[in-house]
């Protein structure tokens, strides 16, 4: 099987897709990291760059082609793969091995105990795609349950988009920190010391405004949770 | 009236108007409130059906085999409604549609009609155009009339007033109905009571009515209005004259085809199992009801927006308006910041494609008001992908412009130094002289666009070593 690490976790989160090397190790898989991958385009496509989206999906249908399976830590680009994919490239061969990490640990290795211990009180926030495009269910709240010394408190208004949006952020700035600013004030309700999802783009956004508001809560993608043992606890960046 | 009418002339760009509304505290109360209310409420409605998903496939599938045939029903309707004594009307844009109005008026003798609640009247400007001929249209929805009466715009398609609480509704009864009581409170019993009596003189003095139509059957020719209040059914049965002014997507082949819509709109838009008021009415019946029938049929960019076949799914649209009530961008900024009769999901797709060729800066701005989270598309009860149709207007957008524009050269380059890993590699590379900005980890400030992240978020700063440099150092 091989990692699709995305953009946004190869340049800014490489602890992500360490964890995801770690865990699905420890779970008996063989994990490749097939170099010459790039980026799902999904940022080209919603910004209205059809083109360039497709060039880089057949990229991506051409580098995992020889795979069993593709595991991604992100519901957002296993969501572009899924379900955009086919409409550009008129085929859902990329569709069909590629998972999002949840999917892949619940459905295909059938899994929810994956031996983890992380012991923090967390939260978890269901990014838009994983929920409404991948459909992951309570695959990642089942996952977390299982977790040994994790104490799991539920999201006010969990649903609801922390705002991000890729280039919305940018595009209509004020909309998209005026969502921040509720999905924050949900999360600090919770008296978590950890939010965690299963994408790190959403990460950043709402892990953008708890740093520039000091709320003392850590962001921490879904893998890096599973991944922490014992042995090998999960350490805060110093 | 500009070409199509469906903006409001001068209205700023999205971002613009979003931030004056975001601005209002109260504004957001409200619909914070409001949505909240409604978002739970249709939920549980949908919840008690089993059927619901089919139900929906059903409603997209009739809706797509109308707009394939759609010069067929048109047809038949027109030949059904002939038939049973009404008179049909063309009308190819909101200034033939409403010089077709105001002549039927005119030729009743009226100065002053009362209206059933329609989008495709105020689409279209009637209220204005009738101003301008010397005649004065009545709003007799209660929420219409709070906003006519409050020189206000509507904020949302099914509760134009959502963004008026009751202590202001109160305020503009005292300021602007003529004889209300002063000691009027804001129980909304006494409000109710007051809008009641001050509409009651006036469904009894009209001679013509004027409605929209939320559905009409190509079969029979039958025209329905689904309603909460009665007091459309007031308008639908007194007058002498009634003048129905319908979009030309609003057809279903058969009186059985009703039946799947007449579940998915109620629960969809009020969470009720059945709207309280479905007047049906098929041309005129001697001895009862209007006299006179006139159906105005309305294009308004409607068969421009059918040639296009990623964006027509827009016209499935039943004006149910739950993608609002769901919408975190509505929720936010309310609907006057759309700065178009059609706000919210719905309306960011449907807006630009009824004006066509007339859409401008503002318009343009729409397909960008949403963070593409997928939940309008979840409840639309007749399976309209919003955020297809909004990157596909996007796309056109992007399309328009000037491949030298700022964007396009960075997403361009992006893409080009994406194509390649080596070229991938040596951009993170770049990237991670971000490093340089940073303070204990975080980025606080930006120069412009970047600035406009950094205005309420850090960003993490790029860590020394990537996961595919990690990966080669360790595993390579």
């Amino acid at each position: 099987m091989a990692l699709f690490a995305t953009c946004v976790t190869d340049t800014l989160y490489p602890r992500t897709g360490q964890a995801v090397v770690r865990l699905l190790e420890r779970l008996g898989c063989e994990v490749d990291f097939p170099e010459a991958q790039t980026c799902c385009g999904q940022m080209h496509y919603n910004t209205g760059y059809p083109r360039h989206a497709t060039a880089l999906a057949g990229d991506y249908e051409r580098i995992f082609a020889e795979y069993d399976a593709v595991v991604a830590p992100s519901g957002s680009c296993v969501g572009m793969v899924r379900e955009i994919y086919p409409k550009l490239l008129g085929s859902a061969r990329a569709a069909s091995y590629s998972h999002e990490l949840s999917e892949f640990l619940v459905d295909v290795l059938g899994v929810t105990d994956v031996g983890a211990y992380f012991p923090h009180r967390v939260t978890y926030h269901p990014t838009c795609h994983s929920l409404r495009m991948l459909k992951v269910g309570d695959r990642p709240q089942r996952l977390l349950r299982a977790v040994r010394g994790l104490e799991l408190v539920e999201l006010p208004e969990a649903e609801s988009c922390c705002g991000f949006g890729g280039t919305f952020a940018i595009k209509n700035s004020d909309t998209s920190s005026a969502m921040l600013a509720d999905k924050i004030s949900g999360i600090t309700r919770t008296g978590a010391e950890v939010l965690t999802a299963g994408d790190n783009s959403c990460l950043m956004h709402i892990g953008g405004g708890l740093s520039r508001l000091r709320a003392g809560v850590n962001p921490v993608h879904l893998a890096e949770i599973l991944s922490s043992t014992e042995e090998e606890p999960w350490q805060a960046v110093a | 009236m500009a070409g199509r009418g469906v903006t409001w002339l001068g209205t700023p760009t999205f971002p613009k108007a979003a931030r004056t509304a975001l601005a209002d505290t109260q504004l957001r109360t409200n619909l914070r409130n409001a949505t909240t209310t409604i978002r739970g409420k249709r939920a549980g409605a949908v919840a008690e059906l089993p059927d619901w998903e089919p139900l929906r496939r059903a409603g997209e599938a009739i809706k797509d085999e109308v707009l394939a045939n759609l010069d067929t029903y048109l047809e038949r309707l027109e030949a059904a409604v002939t038939a049973r004594g009404g008179v049909v009307h063309w009308a190819r844009d909101a200034a033939e549609a409403n010089a077709i109005v105001l002549r039927l008026t005119r030729e009743a003798g009226a100065d002053e009609v009362v209206k059933v609640k329609s989008m495709a009247t105020a689409e279209i400007g009637l209220n204005e155009a009738l101003a301008e001929g010397g005649v004065h249209a009545v709003e007799t929805d209660l929420a219409e009339l709070i906003v006519q009466l409050g020189e206000d715009r509507p904020s949302h398609i099914l509760v134009p007033a959502i963004h008026r609480n009751r202590s202001e509704i109160r305020e503009i009864f005292r300021r602007e109905m003529p004889g209300v009581d002063q000691d009027i409170t804001d129980e909304p019993r006494e409000l109710a009571e007051a809008a009641r009596k001050h509409l009651r003189q006036k469904f009894l003095t009209a001679k013509v009515a004027v409605s929209g139509a939320n559905f009409a059957v190509a079969d029979s020719g039958s025209v329905v209005v689904v309603e909460s209040e009665g007091n459309g059914r007031m308008c639908l049965t007194l007058p002498e004259t009634l003048i129905t002014v319908m979009g030309i997507e609003k057809l279903v082949p058969t009186w059985s085809d009703l039946e799947v819509f007449l579940q998915l709109l109620p629960r969809s838009s009020t969470a009720e199992r059945m709207n309280p008021y479905t007047s049906v009415w098929t041309g005129v019946a001697p001895g009862d009801g209007p006299k006179n029938f006139h159906l105005v049929l309305l294009d308004n960019g409607r068969t421009d927006t059918l040639a296009d076949t990623v964006g027509r799914q827009a016209l499935r649209c039943i004006r149910c308006s739950a993608c609002l009530n769901v919408c975190p961008v509505y929720e936010r900024t309310g609907g006057a910041a759309y700065g178009s009769v059609y706000p919210g999901p719905i309306g960011a797709i449907l807006t630009p494609q009824l004006l066509g060729e007339d859409v401008d800066e503002q318009a343009k701005s729409l397909p960008y008001a949403s963070s593409l989270c997928g939940a309008c598309f979840e409840v639309c009860p007749v399976r309209i992908d919003i955020p297809e149709v909004l990157v596909h207007l996007r796309a056109e957008a992007v399309e328009s412009k000037s491949k030298a524009a700022p964007e396009a050269a960075a997403m361009s380059a992006l893409a080009w130094a994406m194509g390649n890993p080596r070229r991938w590699a040596a951009a993170q590379k770049a990237a991670g002289v971000g490093r340089l900005l940073s303070r204990g980890g975080r980025i606080s400030g930006l120069p412009w666009p970047g600035s406009r992240w950094t205005a309420s978020r850090d960003l993490p700063a790029p860590p020394k070593e990537t996961f595919r440099a990690w990966w080669r150092r360790t595993r390579g």
